[in-house]
């Protein structure tokens, strides 16, 4: 009868498996030691919870944890920070598990389940990782029901459990949509905060792109208002590359920020792109962008950049013209940057370049005829080019002849460059492929793109795209198409099967809306949302105000669900009571020793009107409380009698 | 905790504090039980501001998102920590007599009229609980062991009914001072005490050694019985002490009386050797009456009056 303070053997594998569920998608970032350690101590708690040997004791715990945290030291170089922080987690849960003795212990560690099953969402904030994290919770907090109730079944406490979850549901939404919303992060995040997203770099240098377009990843979604503009068209630009060192390409010196100007015949395209976090402050708009996002600013070679990096997906509206003119003045200062070439490097296609300038008058002509030489040569386009050496582009252009997009960007501007035409190298993504469930278009990072930009007199800066000269069905179909059928591809870009072509667009649609809605409900978005829902000033005080309301009259409600309940279940005692309670409001409250007969008795004096009801009333109650064997009718009269009394 | 810092303050003790018993079946309505967080409940909360604020700091949907459903199951979770309290019907039970030094045992019934099961109700006295289920629409029998140390009547005080179900972080609870009460008879003296000599006035005197009366048969030895009438022949076959007993005792007249014993003891001890010898003669079967300053019960056997005299002991003076 007395409560037994140890945790029953099932209760015990029932934290540890939702523990292991929560620890479980942290295993392949953590060191391999840690993961050692928290896989032996939690054998060791398995035998000693079956062997029903001790614990060891409180030296043997201190020791591991001064040596664990001493670990984290080494590995991480810092015992703060998201990382090492997330091992120091792991690390004290297992340790805590060698002290698990008491209930206490037990609610302990589920607390620190529920935190480590947040710190998940450092790094994957997907539908599947909230699915885990869900069944997760459910199982901690069927522990804590376990540790409340320890005599009731596993099925039952999780039973419970998942209906406390499932009525905590609505409430929550409310309070994810109406908590005011505070744009973080607080204070300064730690240094690896926003380690490992993928996406195009601040330089480029052969190889780095091929490397990017073998991540099935998606850079961003674009909603087009209207209809898409041809796939040709689909020009993302990213940033613009400026400085070359006969290997690698950087940006030079700082663009000046400007105003967009430029010229186009055509009408231009509304559409919304959802950028996922890049780490990196510029943003992509197809070429070329007339329209600033709020929060940043666009230079004067056409590359939009916003004021922070992107660590959060976010959304902005866009309008772009893909028929265009820049036609800007001609501007010795601008132009000098796009003629710089380091010395010493590739001599075979500086005299290529060389003889062009002479023998061809015009820029523009020159420019076709580099785009000739490589669609006349017998160039592959592959995502696996052979190591180039110290002149890469000699080798390029007249060696291998194999390469990915940026060996035929970084050619062809040398090339313009060697023969005196100021040229530039753009990089972004080209293509997309619209998701037919939702309508999206998604680019994702095997979309990654390098092309040329080059300066002709009168018409400004003009695309050229070398790639497209010696691969059109890059332009056409796509990376997957142009590629030969050997080169490393995500499993996906390049599947024939149907169906999973379509379970893989309806998984995207869905990851889509989970992002639209879950993930990328932020401040702006809270504010845009509550303003269409009606809330005419969105400020702090008047959501909270709202959110007040909103979860009393949600948690009023549930009230009146669950005390439906809490009345008494047999009618025939409520409908006494409900008498009793009629009488007693007209000043004859029944006493408490007072039995029916008695009270019946006493009542019928006092209310000499109503003493034959009155008798009537306790006559049933007695028969149908004490008689042998109740008649149904009898209720069903008693009901009538009582609904009907009155004094 | 909080009950324990809040027990000593005078304020609340008036509010909270001791209350005449309340006869009848107990209801608790809702206004009768409190809930607050227990220990786990505020480290709960902490945790959850933990959640919050990482989820503030790195821009974490999904933080936000499990960080407002473990609230808000907090929030469900009192709703349904009062409900597995509230509406309870607490009766007393039976309560057998017990002696001074004993545990008494206090039955209570807890009856749930209600459509859904209650459980892991406690029930606290004096820092320790008894658990129990309700199922919907059943009673259980709670007994609380309460330690009787004086005689006479041993009321159980207030008892805290509490509930930490479902979830452990939050604890609702009631105060009863159900109207019931033990009768708790003194300790009897535990020393050698042989019985007193039974009176000449009235009845048939016993004669040492045997003559007119009957021999009855044998019993266990016990440590008030007369050398005189241990089975002596039996400890020499190594049968072990046995007491003859005589029908011709059953009709002796016994007095235990208050004068009998001697004038130095205090009032405490003399009702302890008293009872001591109530329960010797009652044992050997003999007639007995007990006589108390201001008291006489007339000699008699049997249960009844076993029960008259211990009761009379067990009051005597109060």
């Amino acid at each position: 009868m007395i409560s037994n303070p140890s945790i029953p053997l099932r209760h015990l594998f029932w934290l540890l498996a939702g523990l292991a569920l929560v620890a479980a998608p942290h295993m392949p970032r953590l060191p391999w030691w840690i993961n050692l350690i928290a896989l032996i101590v939690l054998a060791w708690r398995v035998y000693l919870a079956l062997a029903e040997r001790a614990l060891p004791g409180k030296w043997l715990l201190t020791l591991f944890v001064a040596g664990g945290v001493f670990g984290v030291y080494l590995a991480y170089r810092t015992i703060f920070g998201r990382d090492a922080g997330v091992a120091l987690l792991v690390l004290f849960l297992s340790l805590k598990l060698l002290e698990l003795r008491q209930p206490r212990d037990a609610i302990v560690l589920v607390l620190l389940g529920y935190v480590l099953a947040l710190t998940n969402f450092f790094y994957s904030q997907t539908l599947p990782t909230a699915g885990l994290m869900l069944a997760s919770v459910l199982a901690n907090s069927a522990t804590l029901v376990n540790l409340a109730a320890p005599t009731r079944t596993l099925r039952a406490n999780l039973k419970t459990a998942g209906l406390l979850l499932a009525q905590a549901g609505p409430v929550m939404l409310i309070l994810f949509f109406l908590f005011p919303r505070v744009q973080g992060p607080l204070w300064g995040l730690p240094q690896d905060a926003y380690s490992g997203v993928t996406g195009l770099s601040d330089s480029m240098s052969p190889g780095l792109i091929s490397r990017l377009s073998q991540s099935d990843a998606i850079a961003f979604r674009v909603k087009f208002q209207q209809d898409a503009p041809a796939r040709r068209q689909l020009y993302w630009r990213g940033p613009v590359f400026w400085q070359f060192d006969g290997r690698t390409w950087r940006p030079g010196e700082l663009r000046p920020f400007g105003e967009i100007s430029f010229e186009s015949a055509s009408p231009p395209y509304e559409y919304e792109v959802t950028l996922e976090p890049h780490n990196h402050n510029w943003l992509f708009a197809l070429e070329l962008a007339s329209k600033v996002p709020p929060n940043a600013r666009v230079t004067t070679d056409y590359t939009l950049i916003s004021r922070t990096p992107v660590r959060n997906r976010m959304r902005y509206d866009m309008r772009s013209y893909t028929n265009f003119t820049t036609g800007a003045a001609d501007d010795a200062d601008e132009l000098k940057p796009g003629l710089q070439l380091p010395q010493g490097f590739n001599p075979r296609a500086r005299r290529l370049a060389q003889e062009w300038a002479t023998s061809i008058a015009t820029d523009a002509a020159i420019a076709q005829r580099a785009l000739a030489y490589f669609r006349e040569q017998e160039f592959v386009y592959t995502l696996e080019p052979p190591l180039l050496g110290r002149d890469s582009v000699d080798e390029f252009l007249f060696g291998s002849k194999r390469g990915f997009c940026e060996h035929y960007a970084s050619s062809f501007v040398f090339l313009m460059r060697a023969a005196g035409v100021p040229a530039r190298v753009v990089t972004g993504y080209q293509g997309g492929d619209i998701n037919p469930v939702d309508g999206y278009m998604m680019v994702r990072q095997s979309d990654a793109h390098a092309w040329a930009e080059v300066w002709l007199q009168g018409r400004g800066w003009v695309r050229f795209d070398p790639t497209a000269a010696a691969s059109p069905v890059r332009l056409e179909s796509g990376v997957a198409a142009a590629v030969p059928a050997t080169d490393p591809l995500p499993l996906m870009a390049r599947t024939t099967l149907i169906w999973l072509r379509e379970a893989r667009h309806n998984w995207d649609a869905l990851a889509n809306k989970w992002n639209q809605l879950v993930l990328g409900y932020n401040p702006e978005r809270q504010r845009e949302f509550l303003t269409r829902a009606g809330m005419s000033e969105p400020s702090w005080e008047n959501m909270a105000l709202t959110l007040f309301w909103g979860v009393g009259g949600l948690l009023a409600l549930l009230t009146a669900w669950l005390l439906r309940r809490m009345r008494t279940t047999d009618p025939v005692q409520r409908l006494w009571l409900r008498f009793c309670a009629k009488l007693g409001r007209r000043g004859s409250p029944r006493a408490a020793h007072e039995g029916p007969a008695d009270f019946v008795a006493r009542a019928a004096e006092r209310h000499p009107g109503e003493a034959a009801r009155i008798r009537a009333i306790g006559e049933r109650y007695i028969a149908l409380r004490y008689g042998v064997r109740a008649d149904p009718r009898m209720l069903a009269e008693l009901r009538a009698l009582v609904r009907e009394f009155s004094v | 905790m909080f009950q324990k810092i809040l027990s000593r303050s005078p304020l609340y003790n008036a509010f909270f504090g001791p209350r005449l018993p309340e006869p009848g079946t107990i209801f608790l309505v809702q206004k009768r039980v409190y809930i607050l967080p227990t220990r786990a409940g505020l480290l709960f909360a902490m945790a959850l501001a933990v959640m919050l604020i990482g989820s503030i700091n790195y821009n974490l949907s999904l933080g936000y998102l499990l960080t407002f459903l473990l609230a808000s199951m907090a929030l469900v979770a009192i709703l349904h920590t009062f409900r597995n309290l509230v509406h309870l019907h607490i009766s007393p039970g039976r309560v057998d007599p017990v002696f001074a030094g004993e545990v008494a045992w206090f039955e209570l019934f807890v009856e749930n009229r209600s459509g859904y099961e209650r459980c892991s109700i406690a029930l606290w006295h004096h820092g320790k609980a008894t658990q129990c289920d309700v199922a919907s629409g059943r009673g259980s029998t709670v007994s609380i062991p309460v330690a009787a140390q004086m005689r006479g009547w041993l009321a159980p005080g207030r008892i805290t009914v509490d509930t930490r179900f479902p979830i452990g972080l939050l604890r609702a609870w009631s105060y009863i001072q159900p109207d019931m009460r033990c009768i708790v008879y003194p300790r009897p003296y535990d020393g050698r005490l042989p019985l007193p000599e039974p009176s000449a006035g009235s009845g048939e005197k016993r004669v040492a050694g045997g003559g007119s009366d009957d021999f009855a048969g044998l019993r266990p030895y016990q440590a008030s019985d007369s050398p005189r009438h241990i089975n002596w022949k039996a400890v020499a076959r190594g049968q072990g002490l046995q007491t003859k007993v005589f029908s011709g005792r059953a009709a002796a007249e016994l007095w235990l009386a208050w004068d009998q014993l001697p004038a130095d003891l205090d009032l405490e001890s003399k009702l302890s050797r008293l009872t001591r010898w109530v329960l010797s003669a009652d044992q050997d079967g003999l007639r007995y009456g007990l006589r108390l300053p201001g008291l006489e019960l007339a000699p008699d056997a049997g249960e009844p009056h076993r029960l008259a005299c211990l009761r009379a002991l067990a009051l005597y003076d109060l």
